[in-house]
């Protein structure tokens, strides 16, 4: 290969070419302003989207990934440009979403001298990243960029750092590219046991009440169908995780809905019922266990996972099958024998009844008060197209989206997992309709956590990508406030909030709005949010004291629900 | 579960921050590290970590397969005392007259097999290697005749077992290797 002799900020971007990039979120800054004068000269091939804010950028990448599949991409600069992409950071690595963040660093002959926006980002990053790599000449850039999207992507995905000084940025270099393949120290997708797919497919021939556990693990492994196959073939049911619902997508008649806290009556208490209980790609959240004293104690566990960090890291297997689930699930398919287990999928149904009478259906169809969360969610999610991705913010309104939209189609949701940031889901949305401009992008968020990063208003204003946002506004920072009801004797500690007027900030971003206060109204608003191009701000008033129903209150047992009615 | 001491080996590559890296698992779990030594390998371009630390089995599991899941950690093992040979090494300083006045030192030194590596008008220079608890009985019974610094280095270990897990794991990866470049070739 010939090498050509360029900057340092030039074999960054060519690099990034090669890795077939072609969106960066970011914001510039006195220790990255040379990468962002060489993207000047690559705007044609490189997208650049200005957020208003670091945090903005990063979970924007995050919202891309989720969609698309392929790593984020992030620029910022040292000091408080690379602190404050820290937390989308965090929640990247809790969710195993694939982002590459370049941050520019201090020139390395400034590094520890306390010099003027200087942060150690690589000490700061390290816990909360795949791998953190600090760059001080233009020579290393090939080789840290290529190793970065190779760890970024590759076995369970997360968050990559690289720290590229100024003077590596501008000094010369001989490029030439070369994609990495391998890394000796990572093996990123462990050799499958075949004792251990053996064992898995006997327990799972010997279980009378198998249930299976969906995790984001197949979604990440593109095993959609495999895991269909899997489930049909031995006739199991299951529940999903969070970021595992869309595993699922479209209505499959053994997926009995959600896991955990506010999940659905039957996968929870079925989770204590079930004789073998099958983990499929997920990692035994406490949100899904409750506790871990009493979890599934009467079941044999299977735990396939990529990670084998996440082996017996929350709960003890009895069989554990390590390997990227679309190899995995296939080969336990393959030795399943066809079988029913009609009495245990159907005994699902008097609790999707129960659940049905006693929560969803007065959360979706009340008759009289004030207008419900549920009940926007529900409307909404009937009028969206079918390949819409529903994104959401943190809280009730995650929860809520999360129960009542029906996700239909792969790749569906952008939500933050594990870490439960708040403002998480305005610029995730806006990097979701970036990634995925054909796709519908439906964002569920709250009065609270809209404010944490509103000025994203400013990019969807600037580069128009379509987001449907729906503000459910109940005054109140309402997961908290649920709390306080039900565990602090009613005491509204910060969590009562005065808002402005969330349509006219819209209109001063020039995004069309309204806002529905009646029951009466609703309908026709949602029908505008759809027929106008591009992005509508759509905020409705409910219900101050929502609640989020059933709910298995935290470090209680799995099948501890309590309905509030 | 009973907390016992662990000692557990890494292997990384010879990259920046690697002690940073797995340092901050262990401040995760609150675990206090009782001691570390850092060197190279007999491996050209692996480093070896030989850190200590009282817990219970199943906590070291999950520490070290979280060091591990770094990327640039090759491997990463945990033995209890006795699947392991260890030693420590341990530098005592005494006044030379306390040297010169008490013939009970020499008895001490031959006693615990210590060796005098320096000694000038001022300070004698002991060194003994051996375990924790042998090492800090000498400096009880030196102490008795003032001793003036004592040092111990963290432990150093080589494994009983007859199979050497990490050049297997080094052969088996340069196979991975060859197979990845050549199915990239295709």
């Amino acid at each position: 290969m010939e090498s050509i002799r360029i900057k340092g900020a030039e074999a960054l971007l060519r690099a990034l070419l090669e890795e077939k990039v072609d969106t960066v979120f970011g914001y510039p800054g006195g220790s990255i302003i040379t990468v962002f004068d060489a993207l000047y000269s690559f705007r044609d091939s490189i997208r650049q989207i200005l957020t208003r804010h670091e945090q903005g950028a990063v979970h924007a990448a995050q919202g891309f990934a989720r969609v698309t599949g392929e790593p984020g991409v992030v620029f910022v600069t040292s000091g408080p440009g690379a602190t404050n992409v820290i937390t989308g950071l965090a929640d990247a690595m809790l969710d195993s979403t694939p982002l590459v963040v370049i941050a520019g660093q201090v020139s390395s002959p400034l590094l520890g001298s306390d010099a003027f926006q200087e942060t150690d980002v690589v000490g700061i990053s390290l816990p909360v990243s795949k791998w953190s790599y600090q760059v001080r000449t233009a020579a290393e850039i090939p080789w840290a960029v290529a190793r970065a999207f190779y760890i970024a992507r590759e076995g369970r995905p997360g968050p990559v750092v690289l720290d590229i000084t100024k003077d590596a940025q501008n000094e010369m270099t001989d490029y030439v590219y070369e994609k990495c393949q391998f890394i000796r120290s990572y093996q990123p997708n462990p050799d499958l046991d075949q004792t251990a797919v053996e064992e898995a497919a006997a327990l799972i021939n010997g279980a009378k009440r198998p249930f299976a556990l969906v995790g984001q693990g197949v979604i990440l492994g593109e095993a959609e169908e495999a895991l269909k196959a899997f489930l049909t073939k031995a006739d199991i049911p299951a529940g999903a995780t969070l970021l595992g619902l869309p595993a699922v997508a479209g209505g499959f008649p053994l997926m009995k809905g959600m896991l955990g806290m506010h999940g659905n009556v039957g996968p929870n208490r079925k989770t204590a019922e079930c004789d073998v209980l099958i983990a499929i790609g997920m990692r035994f959240d406490d949100r899904v266990t409750g506790d871990l004293k009493t979890y599934a104690k009467q079941a044999k566990i299977i735990h396939f996972d990529i990670d084998p960090a996440e082996i017996e890291k929350n709960v003890k297997v009895d069989v554990a099958v390590l390997a990227n689930v679309k190899e995995s699930l296939p080969a336990v398919t393959a030795l399943l024998k066809e079988a029913s287990h009609k009495d245990w999928v159907d005994s699902f149904k008097e609790h999707e009844d129960e659940e049905w009478q006693r929560v969803i259906e007065p959360e979706i169809h009340p008759t009289a008060g004030p207008i419900t969360m549920g009940e926007v969610i529900n409307m909404v999610s009937e009028k969206a197209a079918a390949n819409a991705v529903l994104a959401t913010d943190v809280g009730q309104n995650q929860m809520m989206a999360c129960r009542y939209f029906k996700l239909q189609s792969n790749r569906s949701l952008v939500t933050s997992g594990g870490l439960g940031t708040m403002g998480f889901g305005l610029p995730a949305a806006i990097g979701a309709a970036i990634g995925a401009p054909e796709r519908e992008v439906c964002l569920f968020t709250g009065d609270g956590g809209i404010q944490m990063t509103i000025q994203e208003l400013g990019t969807i204003m600037e580069y128009k990508p379509a987001v449907k946002i729906i503000i459910l506004n109940n005054k109140f920072l309402g997961m908290v406030r649920q709390w306080q009801e039900l565990f602090f004797r009613e005491r509204y500690s910060s969590t009562i909030l005065q808002n402005p007027d969330f349509p006219m900030i819209a209109a001063a971003y020039g995004i069309p709005g309204r806002k529905v206060v009646k029951r009466e109204g609703l309908a026709e608003a949602i029908d505008e949010l759809f027929a106008t191009k591009g992005s509508f701000l759509l905020e409705v008033e409910v219900e101050e004291n929502g609640m989020v129903y059933p709910m298995i209150p935290a470090g209680t047992n799995v099948d501890n629900l309590i309905f509030g009615d | 579960m009973e907390k016992i001491v662990y000692t557990i080996t890494v292997y990384t590559e010879n990259m920046v921050g690697l002690l940073n890296q797995i340092a901050i698992i262990f401040t995760r779990r609150h675990l206090n590290i009782e001691s570390l030594t850092v060197s190279k390998s007999s491996l050209p371009g692996i480093h070896k970590f030989t850190i200590t630390v009282e817990s219970t089995e199943d906590l070291i599991i999950k520490v070290v397969r979280q060091i591990e899941k770094r990327i640039d950690v090759l491997k990463a093992f945990h033995y209890t005392d006795d699947e392991i040979i260890f030693d420590e090494v341990a530098l005592y300083k005494i006044p030379t007259d306390s040297l010169l006045d008490n013939p009970e030192i020499e008895t001490l030194m031959r006693t615990y097999n210590a060796r005098i590596v320096e000694v000038n008008r001022n300070f004698a220079a002991i060194e003994m290697s051996g375990s924790a608890d042998v090492i800090q009985s000498l400096f009880d019974e030196l102490n008795k005749f003032k001793v003036l610094q004592f040092v111990r280095s963290g432990r150093v270990a080589i494994t009983r077992s007859t199979q050497e897990r990490l050049s297997n794991f080094l052969a088996e990866m340069e196979e991975k290797r060859i197979k990845a470049m050549k199915a990239c070739e295709k």
